[in-house]
């Protein structure tokens, strides 16, 4: 065969470059549906982990983001009500993203914990290398940390990557206040290197000062679109 | 010829010391460094290696009478690109824990110069099955030395080995210190170095 000539060559790039797309575009449908679901289990996993309900296994998780979650609503800044969501719900809080967020749609979960009723937001912000999220969970009073879970997309392994990794780093937000007592206006909860307000400050992750910069920063902003709820006593 | 004749057994065990991607041809360098801070990620980044390798070069080398020689590299590109974003994709939908765990480096694997070197230099010009083990075997020197630099640095860096705490608290309380040298990558550089030091002087003989 003679597989110098140009004619030949352009067939023959013109041929694989299609196969492979097909090929591309096939998996890519096929698998949709599954990750789909996994990304799904995944972000109720997070959820249930900033209420310090840890280490479940997928179907366990499953049932409880069911019976713990009372309703994803979807608020506006100016804490109304946009969308009431529904118990162990899907559709309406749960689908929103960071572009949502920024566009003012809010999350918001109201969960029942042995009883007691708590609220879930998720924040968005930026770690050193990529976007980092979480989701704090707040006791009734709007004000008390009841518990909080960060991810990352791509902070350093060992080290910015602890915010994810290192539970007991996640506990140390556990009993913090939001705010600073006679301030309700600026959200006070924050990562510090030199801790100077023990109420409302976690120590930065050692050797991660950037991405311990972006965790306080993306607390504040976040958290600073829900004022309005927050106060709303 | 037999499927394990001298030379496909050589195909398969030269690069795991001999001939070996990292020590002796220093290709794979870059992922070597980067994904070494713990053992995890090196194991499962050098189990990806190897099965990408492995089937890049069964794929390439039955299709190398067809391809025209002057665009081979860009055939070769679009082969392994195919190959990775299917892989990432299928971890996605099966092991997502794993692929959120490999996050980037599923993505650096279409850069690893070792994928594309053995393209060129074996699976261009040998049968399917003798690329197949040629692949398998340099992804698994490649994932030999990641494993070792790996464990050099969790265990002195912090202590443990696949997360599981090996240095007791006790020996801290008396004064020993993780280094933190060994979480950074210019530390693998300079164990790769050590690695490739002890391989020539007891095992690697110059031709």
């Amino acid at each position: 065969m003679k597989t110098n000539s140009n004619s030949y060559t352009i067939i023959y790039s013109a041929v694989i470059v299609v196969i492979v797309a097909f090929l591309l575009a096939f998996v890519f449908q096929a698998l949709k549906p599954m990750q789909d679901a996994n990304v799904a289990l995944d972000k109720k996993k997070q959820i249930l982990n900033s209420l310090n309900i840890r280490d479940l296994s997928n179907e366990e998780a499953d049932a409880k983001y069911k019976e713990v979650v009372i309703a994803d609503e979807v608020i506006d800044e100016k804490g109304k009500i946009v969308e009431a969501g529904t118990q162990g719900g899907e559709k309406a809080g749960f689908k929103l993203e960071s572009k949502d967020y920024k566009a003012g749609k809010l999350a918001l979960y109201i969960c029942k914990v042995n009883g007691s009723r708590k609220y879930v937001i998720p924040v968005y912000g930026m770690g050193l290398w990529g976007p980092i999220s979480g989701y704090i969970a707040l006791n009734e009073d709007k004000a008390t940390v009841y518990g909080a879970y960060f991810n990352h997309e791509s902070e350093t392994a060992g080290l910015g990557a602890e915010i994810k990794d290192n539970v007991a780093w996640q506990e140390k937000f556990q009993g913090k206040k939001v705010f600073t007592s006679g301030d309700d206006k600026t959200i006070a909860l924050g990562v510090e290197k030199n801790v100077t307000d023990p109420a409302t400050q976690v120590d930065a992750v050692t050797g991660a000062t950037l991405t311990s910069n972006g965790v306080r920063d993306m607390l504040h902003e976040a958290l600073g679109k829900y004022l309005t709820f927050l106060n709303d006593k | 010829m037999s499927l394990f004749s001298k030379q496909n057994k050589e195909a398969f065990i030269n690069p795991l010391n001999l001939d070996n991607p990292i020590l002796v041809q220093v290709l794979g360098i870059c992922s070597a460094l980067a994904v070494t801070s713990q053992l995890k990620p090196a194991i499962v980044m050098g189990l990806a290696v190897t099965i990408i390798t492995a089937f890049s070069n069964v794929i390439i080398a039955s299709i190398r009478k067809t391809i025209p020689m002057r665009i081979r590299i860009i055939v070769q590109l679009v082969v392994v690109a195919a190959l990775v974003t299917i892989v990432s994709q299928i971890l996605k939908a099966v092991a997502y824990d794993v692929s959120v765990q490999l996050s980037v480096y599923v993505g650096l694997i279409i850069t690893n110069c070792i994928l594309m070197g053995r393209l060129e230099a074996f699976a261009m010009m040998n049968k399917p099955w003798p690329s197949f083990l040629d692949g398998v075997g340099n992804g698994l020197g490649y994932a030999l030395i990641l494993v070792i630099v790996g464990a050099f640095r969790e265990l002195l860096g912090r202590g443990s080995l696949l997360g599981f705490q090996l240095i007791p608290q006790s020996v801290y309380d008396a004064g020993y210190m993780n280094n933190g040298m060994m979480t950074m990558p210019a530390m693998a550089l300079i164990l790769v170095g050590c690695v490739i030091w002890v391989h020539r002087a007891y095992f690697y003989k110059e031709k």
